[in-house]
C-alpha cells in the first residue's frame, strides 16, 4: 500500500477532510475582521470591508493582555519546572537501576490518566487553606498534576532512545555520573526535551477546568477562562470572541506548524492524552 | 546502598514528591471528603461524617442518572465516529502523495486549538442569528424555518458531537497512522501474491495488525469523552435545562455552584472509578511499556 499514490477517490476524500478541519477556524478568522453589524446579518461569505475593530476592542477595552500574560506566566513556569525536575527523574527511570523503579513508572502512568474533576475539590480546599486561590502558584501547583506525569512519561521514552555507550565511555574516561548526565546525555536529549516542553506548554495553555475553579476575578484568569466568560450586554459579542479565539490559538498553531513532525512523533509514541 | 541507587533516588525524589503531593494525596482526600456532609454555603453545620450517605444519595439522584446517560451516549457516538473517520483518514494519509505535510498540518490545528476555542467556534457556526449553518440551511431551502439549536434538548447535541469529532479525530488518525507505519510492507506483498484484493488486504492484514493501535485510541478516547467538560461548559452550558449535562459538568456544578463539597466529592470518586476501570482494561490489554514499547 505504501509507495503508491492516493487514488482520485481518496484524494477527494482527503481534500474534503482538510476542508472540514480548516473551515471553522478559517471562518472565524474571516468573521473576526468583519464589522459587527454585518456579522449579525449572517450569510455573507466575504466581508464588505475589513476592520480591526474587534482586535482593538479586545486590547483597549477588555484588557486582553492580562489573560495572555497570566497564561504565559502559568504555562511557562509549569513547563520549565516540569521539564527540569521531570527530566532528572525520567533519566533515572530510563537509565539507572534502583529499587522501586517499576512501581514508580506504573504510578506515573496511572496519574497521567487521573480525571481532573476527581481531584478538583480537595485541591480547592487545599489552595484555599494556603490562601493561594487566585494566585499564580495556585495555578502552577494544580497544573503539576497533569504536566509532571506527562513530562516524565514522554522523557523516559526519549532517554531510552539515546545510546548508552556514549555515557559509559565518558564514565570510563573518569567523568562522574553527574558530569556524564550533564555533558553527554543532556545535549543529546535536547530535541526530546524541546518536544516535551512544547507539548506540556500546549496542554497548560489550553487547560480550562482548574483555571476556572481556582481563579476568582479577571486579574488571574487565563486565556481560555477569559474567553469563555466574555459577555456582551445584549448578545454574544461574536466579533470580539472570535478575535480573542484567533489570538488564543495563534501561539499554539505557530508551535504546531513549526514543529509538526516532532509533535506528531511525541504524541503518538508517548500518547497519553487526547 | 550503592552510589548508583543513591544518585537515582535523588534524581527521582523531587518529581515523585510533586506527583504524590498534588495528585495522589488529593485523590485520597476526595475519597475522605466524599464520606462527609460538607456544605460550604452552611459552614456552621461543620463537616459531619456520614459514611456512605452521599453514595446512597447518588443512587437515588435522577439528575445523576440523567448525566450518566448523556455521558454514555455522547461517548458511544463520538468515539464510534472518531474511530471510523480516523481510520479512514489514517489509511488515506498512509499513502505517499504530494501535499502530505499540508494534510498533517491541517489535521493538527484542531487538535492544538484550546477546547474552549473549539467550543466557541462551533457555537458561532450554529448561532441562530450569525451562524453559517442556519444561513446555509435556509439558503438551500432545506428548512422553511431555521432551527434554534441550543433551545432543543435533542438538537443541542448536534454541535456538541460535531465539535468533539472535529477536535479529536486528528489525534485518533495520527495514532492509527503510527500503527499503520509499523506494518511491514512485505506482508502486503505476500497477501497480494496470495491473491488478496484491496478489501482482503484491509481485512486480513491491516485490521488485525492495527488492533493494538485501535485499542489504544479506543481506550484513550473513551476515557476522555467520558470526562468531557470544557466543550459542554462553553458550548451548551449543559442546557437547555440539564439536557446536555454530562457527569463532569454535573460534578463541577455540584461543587462550585451549589458548594456541596461532600456530595460533589462522591460524584468525583464515581468518575474516577469509571475512568480507573477503563484504564485497567487498557493496561490488561496492552501492558505498560512507555514510548513505543509493548505497543
Amino acid at each position: 500500500m505504501r509507495g503508491r499514490g492516493a487514488g482520485p477517490l481518496a484524494t477527494a476524500a482527503l481534500a474534503l477532510l482538510v476542508a472540514f478541519a480548516a473551515f471553522p477556524f478559517a471562518w472565524a478568522l474571516l468573521a473576526s475582521v468583519t464589522p459587527e453589524a454585518e456579522l449579525f446579518r449572517g450569510g455573507g461569505v466575504l466581508p464588505e470591508r475589513w476592520v480591526a475593530d474587534h482586535y482593538r476592542a479586545l486590547f483597549a477595552t477588555r484588557d486582553f493582555w492580562v489573560p495572555i500574560r497570566n497564561s504565559l506566566v502559568v504555562a511557562g513556569t509549569t513547563t520549565a519546572f516540569c521539564v527540569t525536575v521531570g527530566g532528572l527523574a525520567a533519566y533515572a527511570l530510563a537509565r539507572l537501576d534502583f529499587p522501586g523503579k517499576a512501581p514508580v513508572l506504573g504510578l506515573v502512568l496511572a496519574v497521567t490518566m487521573f480525571p481532573q474533576i476527581s481531584i478538583v475539590s480537595p485541591l480547592f480546599l487545599l489552595l484555599r487553606g494556603l490562601r493561594l486561590i487566585d494566585t499564580y502558584p495556585g495555578l502552577v501547583l494544580p497544573y503539576l498534576t497533569f504536566a509532571m506525569p506527562l513530562t516524565v512519561w514522554l522523557l523516559v521514552g526519549y532517554f531510552r532512545q539515546i545510546p548508552p555507550d556514549l555515557e559509559e565511555a565518558a564514565r570510563i574516561d573518569g567523568a562522574t555520573r553527574w558530569q556524564a548526565l550533564t555533558r553527554v546525555v543532556l545535549p543529546l536529549a535536547v530535541p526530546g526535551l524541546a518536544t516535551t516542553a512544547i507539548l506540556t506548554f500546549i496542554y497548560c495553555w489550553n487547560e480550562f477546568l482548574f483555571a476556572l475553579s481556582f481563579t476568582l476575578g479577571p486579574d488571574r484568569r487565563t486565556v481560555p477562562v477569559a474567553i469563555a466568560l466574555f459577555r456582551g450586554q445584549y448578545q454574544v459579542p461574536w466579533g470580539e470572541v472570535l478575535a480573542a479565539s484567533v489570538v488564543a490559538t495563534a501561539p499554539v498553531a505557530a508551535l504546531v506548524l513549526a514543529f509538526q513532525r516532532r509533535i506528531v512523533q511525541g504524541l503518538t509514541s508517548g500518547a497519553v492524552k487526547g | 546502598m550503592t552510589s548508583e541507587r543513591r544518585f537515582a533516588l535523588a534524581l527521582v525524589a523531587p518529581a515523585l514528591a510533586a506527583i504524590l503531593l498534588v495528585a495522589v494525596f488529593p485523590l485520597g482526600w476526595t475519597v475522605w471528603e466524599s464520606l462527609h456532609r460538607h456544605d460550604l454555603r452552611m459552614p456552621w453545620l461543620g463537616r459531619p461524617f456520614v459514611g456512605l450517605g452521599n453514595y446512597a444519595e447518588i443512587l437515588r439522584d435522577g439528575r445523576f442518572r440523567g448525566a450518566m446517560a448523556h455521558t454514555a451516549t455522547f461517548t458511544a457516538v463520538t468515539v464510534a465516529l472518531e474511530l471510523l473517520l480516523g481510520l479512514f483518514l489514517a489509511l488515506a494519509m498512509n499513502r505517499a502523495f504530494r501535499g502530505r505535510a499540508l494534510v498533517r498540518a491541517a489535521v493538527l490545528v484542531p487538535w492544538a486549538i484550546p477546547t474552549v476555542v473549539a467550543a466557541l467556534l462551533w457555537r458561532f457556526l450554529f448561532d441562530s442569528q450569525a451562524g453559517v449553518v442556519n444561513a446555509a440551511l435556509t439558503g438551500l431551502g432545506a428548512t422553511a424555518e431555521a432551527p434554534v439549536w441550543f433551545v432543543d434538548g435533542t438538537l443541542a447535541w448536534v454541535p456538541l458531537v460535531l465539535a468533539d469529532v472535529w477536535k479529536t479525530t486528528p489525534f485518533v488518525a495520527l495514532l492509527l497512522l503510527a500503527g499503520l507505519q509499523n506494518i511491514p510492507g512485505e506482508l502486503y506483498e505476500a497477501a497480494a501474491v496470495d491473491g488478496a484484493g484491496r478489501w482482503g488486504r484491509l481485512r486480513h492484514v491491516t485490521l488485525p495488525l492495527l488492533r493494538p493501535a485501535i485499542l489504544v485510541a479506543l481506550v484513550f478516547r473513551t476515557m476522555d469523552a467520558f470526562r468531557v467538560f470544557d466543550l459542554v461548559y462553553v458550548l451548551t452550558g449543559g442546557g437547555p435545562g440539564t439536557a446536555t449535562e454530562t457527569i463532569a459538568l454535573y460534578t463541577f456544578n455540584t461543587l462550585f455552584q451549589n458548594l456541596r463539597f461532600g456530595y460533589g466529592s462522591a460524584l468525583s470518586v464515581t468518575v474516577f472509578a469509571v475512568t480507573f476501570a477503563l484504564a485497567m482494561i487498557y493496561v490488561r490489554a496492552l501492558g505498560t511499556g512507555p514510548a513505543g514499547e509493548g505497543r
